[in-house]
């Protein structure tokens, strides 16, 4: 008895290692590949400039100036000027990369979560169950998905949740169709059927089984998702529904749009704009160098 | 025979895609806060009984299933409500804007999947070659600016600084242009919008050309082709480039989704008097039976864009007929 326990616990340890081996090597060939190691680049700065933001700003981003400050160009007080209200664009810059980011970041985590949950259970147990999931997965496909999240977050009311929310909404069934396709072509495969054999339990063979066999491509699906989650907030916020309690780069571009003088304060319009597009860059091509390396024969290429 | 039977299929769906959209569509507009009664009359000397009349006459004295009845009942009359702002019904607003937004889309559009599809043949031809990896990542890139920033600093360089464009709307004030004067202008004015949506398009149809051109180049007809010793140009046109366009013109339907989103953004950019800018306007006025009218023209024609795509794709894949396609 004690002998089998020993056993599964070299067994794990085992496994463990082959884990740990294969983030090493994911790794190795992020940081190898041309594309991966600017994205990254990029997105390690952001991470660092939104964690330290508050030791890099000068002053509040929300604290107004007096008249005597407003629509300043760049100075050694105001490092990228002010906007029409006095605030300092230098803070706003830094304080709009949280929002971006948590957005990213949290919107990808549930669009995942949710399509996986779906994808799994869909692509699992077939018949009516999955033709009805798929339906209403080809309904959120089809629908226009600015339009559709314009709506929501004009009707839900604009705060960074009900962003999430919408995004997530709109991103989750893409994420769903990727993991049924590959859950479809898995559960036919020797090594769940011999787990079902000895008896395994459903739960057990999709979660257990199947999942840490889905886990590379949702890596991809993420970085994808974290990408379109950026976007979609920049729209939104531009268009004049971002939260106003947490200003984000689209929504400094929406009220230097709305003032009417972007043309007088370029310094104004140029950081959030350069910003966005720095970042969604970042994770473009950290997504296809990941993409990359999932292709099947990458790894052995490159001689590992 | 089967081509029909296929063509039949993809109606129904779409006519039931169509009916769940306009349920979904009446749904989300449930949740909105506040009165919309209300809203409309803003002046509070407007009295309670007076409020309630109007209630009545709008029919929301009903239950949610009378009101979801009324709802259909008026949208199969091409009613679609009142607008809070412009005080007209939702459809004559929409009407009015229509026709400068196809004008922008299609003329956005042709140029994008032009430039697109020939870049990307280019790309994908010479799959790994220096041309390549310079198109692959100058479109990576294009297709990262999202169309808004990109029409802001296009806005900013050829409108303020270089002043080689107009700033906003469709035609010179107040010009009383006519004829050829008048087209010119619309051109000259379309320029900078269009643009920010094509190098957002194009990017994406040389990523979508490129990735169809590299599949079809390790096919065995192109090999074949090759052994016959068939001109390069030739085997381009005739043979990789007319297979490689299939998926491209699946996904043009797709794209055209997409596109409303470009419209969107290029359209509030620019003051463009489109539907685009409409949206914008109809979000900061809150006018929730505009918003509700717009999303539904938005998604009803992606749909009907989609069908349409099937009943091309009828015609230049082969396997419809031979009832092979499934999907």
């Amino acid at each position: 008895m004690s002998n089998t326990k020993a056993e599964l616990s070299i067994n794990k340890k085992r496994k463990q290692k082959i884990r740990n081996q294969k983030i090493k090597d994911f790794l190795y060939l992020l940081i190898d590949h041309k594309m991966g190691k600017i994205g990254v680049g990029i997105i390690v700065i952001f991470l660092f400039v939104a964690l330290a933001a508050p030791l890099l700003r000068t002053v509040s981003p929300h604290q107004s100036g007096n008249a005597s400050e407003i629509l300043i160009p760049p100075n050694s007080q105001f490092i990228l000027g002010t906007d029409d209200l006095g605030r300092d664009v230098w803070s706003q810059v830094l304080y709009g990369s949280r929002v971006s980011l948590l957005i990213g970041f949290v919107s990808a985590l549930a669009t995942v979560v949710t399509g996986t949950l779906v994808g799994i259970i869909a692509g699992f147990y077939g018949g009516i169950l999955e033709e009805v999931l798929m339906r209403i997965v080809d309904f959120f496909m089809m629908l226009p998905a600015l339009p559709l999240m314009i709506v929501l977050a004009a009707v839900l009311g604009p705060n960074i949740w009900n962003i999430i929310f919408v995004v997530t909404l709109i991103s989750w069934p893409t994420t769903a169709r990727v993991v049924r396709s590959q859950v479809l072509s898995l559960k036919e495969r020797p090594f769940v059927e011999a787990s079902r054999c000895i008896g395994a339990k459903n739960s057990f063979l999709m979660f257990g089984e199947i999942f840490p066999n889905v886990v590379p491509i949702l890596f991809a699906e993420a970085v994808i998702m974290i990408t379109e989650a950026i976007y979609a907030e920049a729209v939104l916020s531009f268009l004049g529904l971002g939260d106003p309690v947490r200003m984000s780069w689209g929504s400094m571009l929406h009220f230097a749009f709305d003032s009417g003088t972007m043309a007088r304060a370029p310094w104004w319009v140029l950081p959030p704009i350069v910003s966005i597009i720095l970042l969604i860059i970042g994770f473009s091509f950290l997504g296809t160098a990941v993409s990359d390396i999932l292709k099947p024969g990458y790894k052995e290429k490159k001689g590992l | 025979m089967k081509t029909l039977q296929f063509i039949l299929k993809k109606l129904t769906g779409a006519l039931i895609t169509i009916v769940a959209i306009a349920i979904a569509n009446f749904a989300i507009f449930r949740i909105a806060p506040g009165d919309p009664i209300r809203m409309m009359f803003k002046d509070p000397r407007v009295s309670t009984e007076q409020l309630q009349a109007m209630r009545v006459k709008f029919g929301l004295d009903k239950s949610i299933g009378g009101q979801f009845i009324d709802y259909v009942k008026q949208l199969l009359h091409g009613n679609l409500g009142f607008s809070f702002w412009q005080k007209r019904p939702v459809a004559d607003v929409i009407g009015d804007r229509i026709g400068q937004t196809l004008i922008l889309v299609v003329t956005a559009l042709v140029i994008a999947t032009t430039l697109g599809i020939i870049l990307g043949a280019i790309s994908g031809w010479r799959n790994g070659s220096k041309t390549d990896r310079t198109i692959l990542s100058l479109s990576l890139v294009l297709y990262s600016i999202p169309t808004f920033a990109m029409g802001i600093l296009l806005l900013l360089v050829f409108g303020f600084i270089l002043l080689l464009f107009p700033l906003g709307g469709i035609t010179t004030p107040a010009s009383g242009f006519t004829g050829f004067m008048y087209l010119k202008d619309v051109l000259w004015h379309m320029v900078l919008p269009a643009f920010s949506i094509v190098l957002w398009y194009v990017g994406e149809y040389i990523l979508l050309t490129r990735s169809s051109m590299v599949e079809v180049m390790d096919q065995d007809y192109i090999v074949t082709a090759r052994s016959k010793g068939l001109r390069e140009s030739v085997i381009l046109r005739k043979h990789a480039l007319r297979n490689a366009l299939l998926p491209v013109v699946t996904l043009s339907g797709v794209n055209f989704a997409f596109a409303i989103a470009g419209v969107i953004e290029a359209e509030t950019v620019f003051s463009w008097p489109g539907i685009g800018r409409l949206t914008y306007d109809a979000v900061m006025k809150r006018d929730y039976p505009l918003l509700q009218g717009i999303f539904l023209l938005f998604a009803v024609s992606v749909v009907v864009a989609n069908f349409i795509v099937d009943l091309i794709y009828t015609r230049i894949d082969p396997r419809i007929k031979t009832g092979a396609a499934h999907e």
